[in-house]
């Protein structure tokens, strides 16, 4: 059998494996501090007998796009913006310490300084607690004050900021990781309060890329076609004799 | 059999949900002591489909896997209770919360509901109600024969009677405050329910506590954004356009395939 239709259907599944990347990239352009995915095409040759002539495509993320995204104001005083490289540290839902860029945050029942979807912000010491009825600053360098009524206000922590030199991994749950323990708080770190970033995503760049993949997987069906072509003249040639 | 198709449905779906949003925030714009609110977005998990750093061969490792996540999906509605505009009605009974605070609100079953909604009316038993007809917590009864009503930045309410000269006073309004407002539960007729994530009210003295003054002879509007509504939804309906876009492409690959 002709090796060339598996080398055009790896080429197709890589393709088709790029275009979850992009549709994911493209469902996540207006969440806020998302990082869009990036994507790589690898050669994976094959040495084998003979003359060596085939290399397979495989599809690979090779990590996430680290450019700030827009700043939205929204005026709300939990809202935050980390800037430059800088990630907020939250408890993720395994216990562990996980980093994200998305710095909408609340106050649970508990009192407790918590992200929308419920992870508790992390401090210098662990989560944060707001005394109740109380108003809440954020400073840019992620002090946290609450002016309890007829007070002055009052420092209640400082939300862990931290910026790592090397790339961050991106678990499973959409947080992200450092690849040795948890990273040390920076204290140069600097927060926007009262907006929010946004996605990274480029709607131009993703929607060229996705032309790409269709095209490309286009050409790999068109090769598809040729190698059945050519196997449907040889076994008319065989077939004749 | 195309996961991109189902990642850009969620894409689809989400930017719905937020139009949802948009759409009802629009439709209050007009109405008193509204919250807008807003759908905020998470990505889905992941899926490793490749490891990174897994072995090639016994030496080497792969440099970089295939990680796939499956699209977005609305995490929480976030209902944003910064300060309405203060418009004048000079009517009496209006009230405005200059600051934090519900009015508590009796329910026709019993429970408790909570309103920054603060055009009352009164009952045939001179009671203090809503437009609904619902009384307001603490009830204060105004005597039918009262002149004028003063209802003071601290909640006190006082009547001057015909024939004397000090106003008396009738009642004492007390407002209730949340530790997380945003966890309230939204019952529709401007009424907000206490729920688990909102906390248990705390209640007390307008002016008092970190609890919002009170002005008569004015309402909150709602706190909508027209400007900002508008360029939300301008933003919301590309990004649906962006994700139909990512379904034909999957489905023109698909066709393609279909062909051969």
């Amino acid at each position: 059998m002709d090796r060339m239709i598996y080398l055009s259907m790896a080429g197709a599944k890589a393709a088709m494996q790029r275009q979850d990347v992009l549709s994911h990239n493209l469902a996540n352009v207006t969440t806020n501090g998302f990082r869009a995915e990036l994507q790589a095409f690898r050669a994976v040759p094959v040495r084998g007998d003979g003359a060596y002539t085939r290399a397979y495509a495989l599809e690979t993320t090779i990590g996430y796009n680290d450019a700030q995204g827009p700043l939205t104001p929204t005026g709300r005083n939990l809202d935050i913006a980390m800037q430059g490289k800088a990630w907020l540290a939250v408890q993720s839902n395994d216990g562990t310490e996980a980093y994200t860029r998305a710095g909408s945050l609340d106050v649970n029942a508990e009192g407790i300084l918590v992200l929308r979807n419920g992870m508790p912000a992390l401090g210098d010491g662990g989560p944060i607690n707001i005394p109740p009825n109380s108003q809440v600053e954020i400073g840019s360098d992620g002090t946290i004050s609450a002016k309890a009524p007829n007070q002055r206000p009052t420092t209640v922590g400082r939300l862990k900021l931290v910026t790592s030199e090397g790339p961050l991994t991106r678990g499973d749950d959409g947080l992200f990781r450092a690849a040795d323990g948890d990273l040390p708080a920076d204290a140069t770190a600097r927060l926007q309060d009262g907006a929010l970033e946004g996605s990274n995503v480029s709607p131009v760049e993703t929607m060229v890329a996705m032309i790409a993949a269709g095209r490309q997987f286009e050409q790999q069906m068109k090769l598809m076609q040729i190698a059945q072509t050519q196997g449907q003249q040889s076994a008319k040639l065989l077939g004749s004799t | 059999m195309m996961r991109s198709l189902w990642i850009a449905k969620t894409g689809m779906e989400a930017q719905q949900t937020q139009l949802d949003n948009i759409s009802n925030n629009l439709a209050n714009v007009a109405t008193n002591g509204y919250k807008r609110s807003h759908a905020i977005f998470e990505d889905l998990i992941y899926q490793n489909m490749r490891q990174a750093g897994a072995n090639s061969t016994e030496q080497t490792t792969l440099p970089t896997g295939l990680q796939v996540g499956l699209g977005v999906r609305p995490v929480a509605t976030a209902r944003i209770y910064t300060q309405g505009n203060l418009q004048q009605t000079s009517n009496n009974l209006d009230l405005a919360i200059k600051g934090d605070g519900f009015f508590q609100i009796q329910l026709p079953d019993g429970t408790t509901a909570y309103t920054r909604d603060g055009s009352f009316q009164l009952n045939a038993n001179g009671q203090m109600v809503t437009n609904n007809g619902y009384t307001l917590l603490p009830g204060v009864t105004i005597p039918a024969n009262a002149q004028s009503l003063t209802i003071g930045n601290d909640g006190t309410v006082s009547v001057t009677l015909p024939g004397q000269p000090t106003p008396q006073t009738v009642g004492q309004l007390q407002l209730a405050n949340f530790v997380n407002p945003a966890g309230l539960d939204p019952k529709g007729q401007n009424l907000f329910a206490e729920t688990a994530a909102s906390g248990t009210p705390n209640t007390g003295a307008p002016n008092n506590n970190g609890l919002g003054a009170l002005q008569q002879g004015f309402v909150e509007t709602s706190n909508v954004n027209v400007v900002e509504e508008l360029v939300q939804m301008i933003q919301t309906q590309r990004a649906y356009e962006l994700n139909s876009k990512a379904v034909q492409t999957s489905d023109q690959m698909l066709q393609k395939l279909a062909q051969i």
